[in-house]
């Protein structure tokens, strides 16, 4: 855990971050962590006190040679791991594709999930497709896990026709029913408390469903982060609570949301079981969430876990991060790269090579290109067509009452 | 039918519920074992389960993203919220998500639940266990808003809430859980000897976006809810105005039509309600009655309300709307 630093001023102390522009962060070369150290407890007899060092230590699976190893090491067969690689590589490229739409007008607004990419896919991967998933902005990668179709997903975000939420939202406020993805909320951390009813409402019915939500560390400040540990730990229902700790919320350094050690630790004083894991090392992301799930699974509730993480790019297409951090910070993160590691891993393995790399993100790059060129044919926010303005006035009730329609009227459309 | 007070049948309500849908369940502070501050949830725990009818942690944001969550998750929750006065922890639950969940998922997601809430004066309560809020629900797209006057249509009322398929802010005007009250607090009358104190212990509904005619009349329309519609009825017999009283029961979407048809009859209009002057929902109504109403009106609409001041402890009699205000107020109707 590196060192909370603080600005000494009078009358407060201020949290900030490890360096500014023209400074070098020095996060202290590789991690002292190793994946030997931290033994993984039964789920069906651990508490929260079997987790303090769990929390306040960092879980990893990939060693600084790219091997599997230590106890959370979950043995995944080679094809699972091509398959997370290959959903993290298409997650980075179609990423890529909307930053460059976003600048030649074609969407408002964008927001990509790079460095951060294994975070959404191995936790999804780690649960059943039952289960529910309560996103925060940052996690759009779950559904390509989950197979949403990357023209529907690319409709939303340019707003045309064929956009499930019919231009209501902002893009990559993403919802999708089939999939059981929520509808993503700009109030960062509504989602978090929702959660835990979600799962409630699955305990009363008996219905083996988990539900997964994810906040970051800025957002961890809101009382719905507290709400959501609270009724966790309060009615123990079947829920698995993430605060993804990428150093950063726009500008305010995760100094500034706590003043406390490691965010998992909070979770011990809930008496939930946390854990903080490599929020780079696809394979230990993975270990932690099946273990929670399992434990949610088998009626024993919920799991709190701090993904430790880096986020590499802008907040949005709308932030520039180099006004308030070192350009160069990612380039000498601990973790490294979440593709990158999991690649060396396979290669390592012998089971994946350059030239199939090359080729798997020629293929993607492809399927991207394909999809976004299918999207635009139904419009983009650029030059239209939009839905219909209609779609202003309905599902805001089950049925449209008398003043919305005579809104409409008014509107004429 | 059977003599309740607003207590009873608010309670029978539930229970009507509790036995008719197995998805039901009903959560908030002290509403468990307890049965509520109020005694609203008496009983529920015991005849229907701890798993149905339970306590909640004293945190509302919290009580409101549970009951979303649960009402995503295929379950009807009805929360309730101890008094109206603490519900703004849940404002951002209920305003951003509860009620905007339908329109921003495309439809695909609803969040059909009912928040329950003790609301306006009289109890000397003070600032902070008296205040009406209804206008700062009524101002959020997506939310249905209703608020009960008496034990039968809370009954009523409260039932469509449940089983509609849109959120709901149900306000319950505390001053008549346990009577009606006519504005003179030392008068302590009783359900028993009001017709609306009669309820059927079976299941019923009453239809939400429906205003009730209380009084037929030919001089003025009184619109009011909640406690309001009791003081009205009074100020109306005290004036010896042949007045109509509209109860208006849903106040998002309102029933603007059975206003309207009132004024185009009468040419007159008072609006009462509890909640400061300054953008309650009165003028909402006042607005939209002199759009539909200007060439029948024979004078200006007029507004009985709390003053926009904090709500007071001990001179709340001089802060709530009295017979006495409102009856001036229906005598200028007619002198202007």
């Amino acid at each position: 855990m590196t060192d909370r630093k603080t600005l000494i001023t009078s009358p407060y102390t201020l949290g900030a971050p490890p360096s500014r522009p023209g400074e070098t962060t020095d996060f202290g070369g590789k991690w002292k962590e190793q994946p030997e150290d931290l033994g993984r407890p039964d789920p069906a007899k651990c508490s929260a006190q079997d987790t303090v060092s769990h929390a306040s230590g960092l879980i990893r699976v990939l060693n600084d040679k790219g091997e599997a190893k230590g106890e959370w090491n979950p043995k995944l067969k080679s094809e699972t791991l091509i398959e997370g690689l290959e959903f993290m590589m298409r997650l980075r490229i179609f990423d890529d594709r909307m930053i460059k739409m976003q600048r030649t007008g074609k969407l408002s607004f964008y927001m990509r999930s790079f460095g951060e990419e294994a975070v959404a896919i191995a936790q999804t991967m780690a649960l059943q497709e039952q289960d529910w998933i309560f996103p925060s902005y940052r996690q759009p990668g779950a559904q390509f896990v989950r197979g949403r179709s990357m023209v529907s997903m690319i409709c939303h975000c340019i707003g045309n026709t064929e956009d499930n939420v019919k231009g209501r939202q902002m893009p990559v406020h993403y919802t999708w029913k089939e999939g059981r993805f929520i509808s993503i909320s700009s109030p960062v951390g509504t989602q978090f408390s929702q959660a835990v009813g979600v799962a409630m409402a699955s305990a009363y019915k008996g219905d083996d469903e988990v539900c997964i939500s994810w906040l970051g560390d800025g957002t961890s400040a809101q009382g719905d982060y507290h709400y959501a540990l609270n009724f966790a730990s309060t009615f123990k229902p079947p829920v698995i609570l993430n605060v993804v700790n990428n150093q950063w919320a726009i500008s305010t350094h995760r100094n500034l949301a706590t003043g406390g050690r490691t965010f998992a630790e909070r979770g011990l004083a809930y008496d939930i079981p946390s854990f903080r894991v490599d929020g780079n090392d696809f394979l230990a992301l993975y270990s932690v969430t099946k273990w929670a799930r399992d434990r949610a699974g088998a009626g024993l509730g919920p799991t709190h876990i701090e993904v430790y993480t880096y986020r590499a790019g802008p907040h949005s297409s709308s932030d520039d991060p180099s006004v308030y951090r070192p350009a160069d910070e990612f380039a000498s993160w601990p973790g490294g790269d979440p593709i990158e590691r999991l690649k060396d891993h396979l290669i390592n393995k012998g089971d994946w090579d350059d030239k199939k790399n090359a080729a798997l993100e020629k293929k993607i790059d492809a399927e991207v290109m394909t999809a976004y060129k299918e999207a635009c044919k139904f419009g983009d926010l650029a030059s239209g067509p939009y839905p219909p303005a209609s779609t202003i006035f309905t599902e805001v009730y089950e049925t449209v009452p008398w003043h919305i329609q005579e809104q409409r009227e008014e509107l004429g459309k | 039918m059977t003599k309740m007070n607003m207590i009873s049948s608010l309670n029978s309500a539930l229970r009507c519920q509790l036995e008719k849908d197995p998805n039901i369940v009903i959560f908030g502070e002290d509403i468990g074992y307890f049965g509520g501050v109020f005694r609203v949830t008496d009983g529920l725990q015991k005849d229907f389960g701890a798993h149905r009818v339970f306590d909640a942690p004293l945190a509302e944001g919290g009580i409101a993203a549970i009951a979303m969550g649960m009402s995503l998750n295929g379950l009807r929750p009805v929360a309730e919220i101890q008094f109206a006065d603490y519900i703004f922890p849940a404002y951002d639950q209920i305003v951003n998500e509860i009620a905007k969940i339908r329109h921003r998922s495309g439809g695909e997601f609803s969040a059909p639940l009912t928040i329950r809430t003790p609301s306006g004066g009289g109890i000397k309560g003070g600032h902070h266990h008296s205040q009406s809020p209804e206008s700062q629900f009524t101002h959020t797209p997506g939310l249905k808003v209703v608020y009960c006057s008496n034990p039968y249509n809370a009954k009523g009322l409260l039932t469509s809430a449940i089983e509609s398929n849109d959120p709901v802010s149900f306000f319950e005007p505390k001053r008549c859980y346990r009577e009606p009250f006519y504005g003179d607090p030392h008068d302590v009358p009783t359900w028993n000897d009001h017709p609306d104190g009669e309820v059927p212990e079976e299941y019923y509904s009453i239809p939400l976006e429906q205003a009730r005619i209380v009084r037929e009349g030919e001089a003025c329309t009184v619109i009011a809810w909640g406690t309001m519609v009791h003081v009205s009825e009074q100020a109306i017999k005290n004036s010896g105005i042949d007045c109509e009283l509209i109860d208006l029961q849903t106040l998002l979407p309102w029933d603007r039509d059975t206003v309207v048809n009132s004024i185009k009859k009468t040419g007159r209009c008072v609006i009462v309600h509890e909640a400061p002057k300054t953008s309650g929902f009165g003028a909402e109504m006042s607005a939209s009655i002199q759009e539909r109403c200007f060439y029948h009106l024979e004078s200006p609409i007029r507004r009985v309300t709390g003053w926009d001041t904090p709500f007071p402890h001990t001179t709340e009699w001089d802060y709530m709307p009295s017979p006495e205000r409102i009856a001036e107020a229906i005598k200028k109707t007619q002198e202007e």
